[in-house]
């Protein structure tokens, strides 16, 4: 089956060792995970990581399983790119001379929408958002001068619920509790 | 203010809250200090000393196993709490409830490669479903009763507090803590009655229904109803290994064990039935063979408490998140009496062939050596109502689940998904510590007794009543029979050489006896029953026993030896 990149939306405590467990838990079904990026989200207290990996559907729905049964992680989703609005951010070094001398570079910046953000006599750092195919695709035009480093970000995502996904659920699970209390 | 005491002590207090009696450890330098306040505590809880800690893990999961309760450990670091590893492994596979103490490094040395560090959270996470490091002696009362609450419910399993030693020997203010909530962990899934109702309506109109009963209906003790729908609407039941006993082997609609070395029956009837309701399992490879081509007639309901479970080995007709017991008993309300003779007819059939093929020659010989089925036949008709069955893992464990006779839950216990060779013995000494009025009956290979033989010095002192039935062929038989089957009969270091058992134990001051004829065993064996106390049997075995049938891994349910030579057809 041919494999998709998957996006899957982790809410979970903020618990130290949890990333290894739960990165575990691809790596034992040989996946490789693309990126992963984790913060706290509009919910105080909780964390939301997203993680992209290639792999199929039925594969990707166990493992989502798997990662839900942490006893940390509250809640975690499979998404794909129609679910969610996402972004990454690019890094490029390039040397300042070389941005002096080469005047289709200040159009090339432009045109890609990005900006500079570090200039020192030595080099420039420019940064562009975008997808990975924006990011690349700047990257590419950079390359035939002369890049002196190159950094990606992984990917962060919101979707295009209104709240968060794992809102409803944290409501649910307040009653829970009251209920719980009074038994 | 209530007074200050060390974190050794207020762990010893949330044990008593939480209901603890007895503990399996074994004591050493990073856990030094909650050794010494259990030395003030000796009246309230027993602290049973094993021999090694994988003896203490197999010990607490063998007490968690009889009792339903979760079974406590107490090591030291480094090498203690990797000794456990194993343990910890089977109980997760195996759903079972364990408490795991191990004793850390001072918090200050964390990281540093100090003396008898090893980093026991990320060894043993993968293992374990919750394992938490405590650098404060206050943080303790609060993880202690998330521990239990962890271990005990949903699908239970085993827990790790790795306490680092400022945090047992400095001082903090006890308080009773309890947990019944957890935000990220919702142990237990809401039964949808729309689901009971389409089951039962399922289950009604079924002409050839079939019920899995696995290891979930012994853990939420849905044994009774079980029985009563199995037998209100005549429905057949066939068990998991670890399903054993959650049905008495006499009751009529009972029809044996699924899998590799199954009954013919349930295997045959999984391709023939038109519905079928699996109740805590999870489709194992030993269960199904080949996944792809299982069970792919029949309507399968799969209800099991982890929702990872579902629809992971095999797709299903639906997926019910549920505990058994609480599902069973709404859907119990609904399933109307029925007869099912004509799909019954079936298993008289496969039941047959099975008895003449295999059973008849396996249980009753009448000349050569003697055969591990006919010793488990002879023991569990002599045990009587109410014994338990422990077994090790290899040929010995796939003969006393088939020839054993259930006659009371919690009556079987067993390493199923590890497999781990050595659990027997100490299993059986927990089992014993956790119910000391049942028969606890062990039957163990000479290869896997040796794994965990020191574990006879905790009998002897501790006096843990075990009926040990060591079925003795000097071979690692279950490699031995792959050996014969499938590798030409080339016996690569399977054969062993064995030391006088019999003296061994003696020299534990445990009695026991060779027993090398047919016409010794039934005496043998009442000489050891009726002792006060562990007996050992050490029974002469024919090496070349082989246990059938058998469904070669990877092979299709239907696809059954019934021996060597023979497959098996209607
Ligand atoms: C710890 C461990 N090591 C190896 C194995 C592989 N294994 C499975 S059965 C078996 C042979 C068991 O021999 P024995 O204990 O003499 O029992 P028998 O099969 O003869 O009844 C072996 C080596 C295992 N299951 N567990």
């Amino acid at each position: 089956m041919d494999k998709e990149l998957f996006t899957v939306s982790v809410f979970s405590e903020n618990t130290v060792g949890l990333m290894s467990q739960v990165t575990i838990i691809f790596t034992r079904r040989c996946i490789n995970i693309e990126s992963i990026c984790a913060s706290e989200c509009s919910i105080p207290g909780v964390h939301k990581w997203t993680i992209t990996a290639w792999s199929t559907r039925e594969v990707m729905e166990k493992v989502v399983k798997q990662i839900e049964k942490c006893v940390d992680v509250i809640r975690a989703f499979l998404l794909t790119d129609d679910d969610i609005v996402y972004q990454e951010v690019a890094l490029y070094k390039v040397s300042t001379a070389l941005l002096i001398d080469e005047p289709h570079l200040e159009s090339i910046i432009r045109t890609h929408g990005a900006r500079i953000i570090d200039v020192t006599r030595e080099f420039t750092v420019i940064e562009k958002t975008g997808h990975y195919r924006e990011t690349q695709a700047l990257f590419e035009e950079l390359k035939r001068y002369d890049i002196r480093q190159f950094v990606r970000s992984g990917r962060v995502t919101v979707t295009k619920s209104n709240r968060e996904y794992v809102s409803e659920y944290i409501e649910e699970q307040k009653i829970r509790a009251e209920r719980q209390k009074k038994s | 203010m209530s007074e200050m005491i060390s974190g050794a002590e207020g762990l010893i207090k949330s044990l008593l809250s939480e209901g603890v009696d007895m503990v399996f450890g074994y004591p050493g330098g990073a856990i030094i200090s909650v050794y010494d306040k259990l030395f003030d505590y000796q009246d309230k809880i027993r602290h049973i000393l094993v021999r090694h800690e994988q003896g203490a893990i197999h010990a607490a999961q063998g007490y968690a196993r009889i009792t339903g309760r979760p079974g406590v450990v107490i090591v030291t670091s480094g090498p203690g709490a990797a000794n456990v590893v194993t343990g910890l492994s089977d109980a997760l596979m195996d759903s079972t409830p364990l408490v795991v103490i191990s004793g850390q490094v001072a918090s200050a040395f964390l990281g540093t490669d100090a003396f008898q560090e090893t980093d026991v959270v990320a060894m043993t996470q993968q293992i374990t479903k919750w394992a938490i490091q405590i650098r404060r002696p206050e943080d303790i009362p609060d993880a202690v009763a998330r521990a239990f609450y962890i271990a005990s419910t949903g699908r239970p399993g085993p827990v790790v507090l790795d306490i680092a030693k400022d945090a047992q020997i400095g001082m903090m203010e006890w308080q009773h803590k309890t947990c019944d909530y957890i935000r990220s962990y919702n142990p237990m899934p809401h039964v949808d009655s729309a689901d009971v109702l389409e089951v039962a309506e399922l289950l009604n109109n079924a002409k050839h229904p079939l019920i899995l009963s696995g290891h979930g209906v012994a853990i939420s003790n849905a044994e009774e109803e079980l029985l009563q729908i199995a037998q209100t609407a005549d429905i057949p039941v066939a068990a998991t290994l670890l399903g054993l006993s959650t049905i008495n082997s006499d009751v009529p609609q009972y029809k044996g064990m699924l899998g590799m070395h199954g009954n013919i029956g349930p295997n045959i009837a999984t391709n023939k039935a038109d519905v079928i309701l699996a109740l805590g399992m999870r489709f194992d490879d030993r269960v199904t063979g080949d996944a792809k081509k299982y069970a792919l007639a029949p309507k399968i309901i799969h209800v099991d408490i982890d929702p990872s479970e579902l629809n992971k080995n095999i797709k299903v007709f639906k997926a019910i998140n549920a505990d058994a017991k609480s599902f069973l008993s709404s859907l119990a309300l609904f399933i109307k009496p029925n007869k099912h003779d004509e799909w019954n007819k079936l298993f008289e059939q496969c039941d047959k062939v099975e008895y003449d093929e295999v059973i008849m020659p396996e249980v009753h010989p009448n000349s050569g050596k003697m055969k591990m089925g006919e010793v488990v036949n002879a023991v569990t008709k002599a045990a009587g109502k109410g014994a338990v069955c422990v077994t090790d893992v290899g040929q010995n464990q796939m003969f006393a689940s088939r020839y054993f006779k259930y006659s009371a839950p919690k009556s079987f216990i067993s390493s199923g998904g590890l497999g781990t060779m050595g659990f027997g013995l100490p299993a059986a000494i927990g089992a014993s510590m956790g119910a000391p009025d049942r028969t606890i009956c062990l039957f163990v290979g000479d290869g896997g007794l040796q794994m965990t033989i020191q574990e006879l010095g905790t009998i002897m002192e501790h006096g843990a009543k075990v009926k040990i039935v060591l079925l003795n062929n000097n071979f690692l038989g279950n490699v031995r029979q792959w050996q014969t089957l499938f590798f030409h009969s080339r016996y690569s270091q399977t054969h062993m050489l064995n030391p006088d058992f019999v003296a061994l134990a003696a020299a534990y001051a445990i009695p026991g006896e060779d027993v090398t004829s047919r016409e010794d065993l039934p005496a043998a064996i009442d000489r050891m029953l009726s002792h006060d106390g562990t007996y050992l049997l050490n029974v002469d075995i024919d090496a070349s026993d082989m246990i059938f049938p058998m469904i070669p891994a990877g092979g299709t349910v239907d696809n059954i030896m019934l021996n060597e030579n023979k497959k098996f057809s209607l």
